[in-house]
């Protein structure tokens, strides 16, 4: 009777939560991971890798738009204006992927419908 | 190595036919990759024993943990894209490991490698997404609640934005595993020619070396990493071609 009631109601709460952070202080649940996987792992990354990821978004996406703007222009007879053109938009599309990797996501459900980009 | 006391760090990565045939090392590193993939599950699943053994435990890890990847990233219509998503994270996890080794070589620090790689998912999202989607699915590039005046500038950029994932996906595979070699060939190279150079100069070199062990440890994190971001992000962007929006 008194273990009963000492067990299930007051101490089986704290109990779990006691059990609760000794597994995650011994690494034995792993929730943090969880979170930063769907954004494409931002979260538990290092200052160095988050530098390296944001210049290699930032980067690629200009990378493939002068490719494009010189194509463009090579079949065009040679003109400018057209990697003129694709550099603005290949800078914006990096700062637009770097804001992809941080934007800020209300919850998760949000993320999983914006299709997590 | 250290040629001429010079460090020469790239020539690591030349490709050298093997026994005269059109065949480079690189090829067969990527099959003994294959070999060694194809092994691990069959040799480890062989015993099929309740209580998994060592070799069947890694197999059945590597299996459970790639398919989590894949339902959990992509949803319930992941389980459809396991056997290629285990594939790559395979492939590129046996070249970056089988790359730490002396006198092996990285085929995942070659970018015709890994862009060919990234050129295969990217086209394989943009088929799944047309598939499933049809003519839907060019809405992606249209981001909601824009006014239509700014589409013309929008669209372009939502283009480019999703073909720049060809070049990131490729780049940062190939960037980790060649900078990764060419460090430890640099400081390879110090403890050659440090040591020649004196017994002053030991102390150094033994903490070159010193600095080459640790950077061993590391080159085994960033290859178990690379993969599993490389496999990751493709789960990632089937995602989105599973759920458009």
């Amino acid at each position: 009777m008194s273990e009963e009631s000492g067990e299930d109601e007051p101490t089986s709460p704290s109990f779990e939560e006691r059990l609760r952070a000794a597994r995650s202080r011994q690494g034995l649940d792993a929730p943090p991971p969880l979170t930063g996987r769907d954004t494409g792992d931002v979260g538990g990354m290092s200052p160095w890798g988050i530098g390296l990821r944001v210049g290699i978004e930032m980067v690629s996406a200009l990378v493939v738009a002068v490719a494009i703007g010189w194509g463009l222009g090579y079949l065009f007879g040679g003109k400018p204006i057209f990697i003129a053109v694709f550099v603005l938009l290949g800078g914006a599309a990096g700062i637009l992927n770097v804001w992809r990797l941080f934007a800020p996501r209300p919850t998760r459900d949000r993320k999983v419908q914006d299709g997590g980009r | 190595m250290a040629a001429g006391g010079s460090i020469d760090a790239l020539s690591q990565f030349k490709l050298e036919p093997v026994l005269g045939l059109d065949f480079t090392q690189s090829n067969v590193m990527m099959v003994v990759a294959g070999v060694l993939t194809f092994g691990l599950l069959w040799l480890g699943m062989r015993p099929r024993a309740m209580v998994p053994g060592r070799l069947q435990s890694a197999a059945e890890m590597a299996y459970e943990t790639v398919l989590g990847m894949c339902t959990e990233t992509i949803g319930p219509e992941g389980r459809a894209f396991f056997p290629f998503v285990f594939t790559l994270f395979f492939f590129i996890l046996f070249g970056n490991l089988l790359g730490v080794f002396p006198f092996f070589f990285t085929y995942t620090s070659h970018i015709a490698v890994t862009l060919a790689l990234t050129v295969f998912v990217v086209g394989l999202v943009t088929v799944v997404a047309i598939r499933i989607h049809g003519w839907h699915f060019f809405s992606y590039f249209v981001p909601q609640g824009v006014p239509g005046a700014l589409l013309p500038l929008l669209v372009p950029i939502e283009v480019l934005s999703y073909l720049s994932r060809l070049i990131s996906l490729s780049v940062r595979l190939f960037a980790n595993m060649m900078a990764g070699h060419v460090m430890l060939e640099v400081f390879g190279a110090f403890v050659v020619m440090l040591g020649a150079a004196g017994v002053i100069f030991w102390i150094p070199a033994g903490f070159s070396l010193a600095v080459n062990v640790a950077l061993i440890g590391f080159e085994l994190l960033v290859a178990t990493l690379q993969a599993y971001v490389f496999a990751i992000l493709t789960c990632i962007y089937l995602h989105d071609a599973v759920h458009l929006h």
